[in-house]
């Protein structure tokens, strides 16, 4: 773990702008590579808005400007890189689970094919090791022509990270990863992702504080467009240096 | 007043009950009348190569209905699936460009087939000077379905969830692989449904047809040459007034031709969707 402290993703007095709405308001901070950092905070807050820029999934939004930096191993995410390919230096998994209506196969093997891996070999080795990646291979390994529509919530949702594994990722974006899903798949996907931290850089938005609390090493309390405070999840949780933060993690509001 | 609520409720559903019966009754009773008026009426002379006024023979129709249909649709389903593309995947939601294309289409799909026939009469035949042919019959057909081809599939690609675009870009896939891989194959049952829907106008329709491809009872030797369609045939024959029994067995052969059609475009669909 040489590379413990790097920073590998800066973002740098980033506003952004829905139409007249000014949803983010000069956020600053550096995301370390191979930590967790999640973004906590209540609801319309912005954390999933500045998850979403970090892979431009934001082009998407019609209306949406967006000043500042976000430099990616210090090149600018905006203007250095191909926007398909700062997507496939960094993944994503979204809330609900979404695999695409074909076979588990076809799912995991859609990325390396987009990125023209076409031999069946080759393919077959990435689908089996994302797979295990995502702890899933044991129960799938059977069931790889099965349509992936036919899963349980949980199997989707690890199937989707075994998806965005699939194309090797440097930075795995999770946009409330487990909100829809029961306990048990919950522990698993948490367990996951403190195993993933080895080979990934995670940034991972969450509105459950305990999950916060139980796989981050970095947290970031968001209010109202505000990076309020930024540090240690343990420091933060314990000690936090802001009174909102204090009120927020307390459950005085939000 | 339970008792009062019950009976009310008991007329309601008796009501709907009848309704129901009323549409199959009708369907069943149309299809029954035309297969007993018609089926005895299917002698192996209706279906001899050339058309005579002894033979009567529907088969130049027959061909020329296939070739009527695959033409038609060759020039209206790519137009149709690619502006309906434009219109969900590329154009500004919500645009006025947009806005004017559903107004348009919306307004096409309303006019009286015989004013196509007008129009293609007037365009095609005359000022570009197709003559009365099979060419000038579809393309005014491809005119009218086209509205019909586009709006079932826009709304097959709008029922398209927006997760499986952002699961696909997520990836870095880009705008054409996301619509060929992802899209376009959960839209495919959507847009056979209104290609079927489309077919089923293009086998029934004669206004449109009898002042473009004429009611010639031959078939069409090319695409320029004049030529009847099943349906331009049976209202030949009914307008003749002699051949009112080879009319109806004409009915039982396109009532079959609808039948295949259907199912073989539902079973294509069911293909696509897998492959």
């Amino acid at each position: 773990m040489s590379n413990m402290s790097e920073v590998k993703l800066s973002i740098q007095d980033v506003n952004l702008y829905y139409g007249d709405f000014h949803a983010l308001h000069g956020i600053t901070m550096d995301i370390k590579a191979n930590e967790i950092t999640s973004f906590i905070g209540p609801s319309g807050c912005g954390k999933s808005t500045l998850l979403k820029s970090i892979n431009r999934m934001n082009d998407l939004v019609e209306g949406c400007k967006i000043t500042g930096d976000f430099l990616l191993d210090g090149q600018n995410i905006y203007k250095d890189i191909e926007v398909n390919t700062l997507r496939k230096r960094v993944g994503m998994v979204f809330q609900k689970p979404n695999p695409f209506p074909m076979s588990v196969y076809d799912n995991i093997a859609y990325g390396p094919r987009t990125h023209g891996i076409k031999k069946k070999a080759e393919l077959d080795q990435i689908v089996e090791e994302a797979l295990r990646d995502a702890a899933i291979w044991d129960e799938l390994k059977d069931r790889l022509g099965k349509s992936a529509l036919g899963l349980s919530g949980g199997q989707q949702q690890r199937l989707c990270i075994a998806r965005a594994l699939a194309i090797k990722p440097e930075v795995l974006l999770m946009d409330e990863p487990t909100s829809a899903l029961d306990p048990i798949s919950t522990g698993k996907i948490e367990e996951l992702t403190l195993k993933l931290k080895q080979d990934y850089t995670i940034v991972i938005v969450t509105h459950n504080m305990q999950q916060a609390m139980r796989i981050s090493d970095k947290t970031a309390f968001f209010l109202l467009g505000d990076l309020i405070e930024f540090g240690d999840t343990e420091m933060m949780f314990s000690t936090p240096k802001e009174k909102k933060t204090e009120d927020y993690i307390t459950g005085r509001f939000g | 007043m339970k008792q009062k609520k019950d009976r009310v409720s008991f007329a309601l559903s008796l009501l709907t009950h009848i309704a129901a019966a009323i549409t199959i009754l009708c369907l069943l009773f149309i299809i029954a009348y035309i297969l007993i008026r018609g089926v005895p009426n299917l002698k192996p002379s209706l279906f001899e190569w050339e058309y005579n006024t002894d033979n009567v023979s529907m088969m130049p129709a027959i061909i020329n209905t296939i070739i009527v249909v695959l033409m038609t649709l060759v020039i209206a389903a790519p137009i149709g699936i690619f502006s309906a593309i434009y219109l969900v995947e590329y154009a500004k939601r919500g645009s006025k460009l947009v806005k004017v294309i559903l107004l348009t289409t919306e307004t096409l799909s309303g006019i009286p087939s015989i004013v196509y026939g007008l129009f293609g009469s007037l365009m095609f035949v005359i000022s570009m000077k197709m003559g009365l042919s099979i060419m000038a019959g579809s393309l005014t057909l491809a005119i009218m379905v086209l509205p019909t081809i586009m709006r079932t599939t826009q709304e097959a690609l709008v029922a398209v969830p927006d997760s499986y675009r952002e699961g696909s870009f997520g990836l870095g896939a880009g705008k054409l692989r996301t619509i060929f891989r992802i899209i376009l194959p959960s839209a495919i049952p959507g847009i056979m449904s209104g290609i079927v829907l489309s077919m089923g106008r293009i086998v029934g329709e004669t206004a449109a047809l009898i002042y473009t491809s004429g009611t010639v009872a031959q078939v069409c030797t090319n695409i320029f040459a004049p030529g009847s369609t099943l349906a331009v045939h049976m209202y030949r024959l009914m307008s003749e007034g002699l051949y009112t029994e080879q009319a109806c067995a004409v009915a039982v052969v396109l009532l079959v031709f609808v039948i295949v059609m259907n199912s073989l475009s539902s079973y294509l669909g069911r293909k696509l969707v897998k492959g």
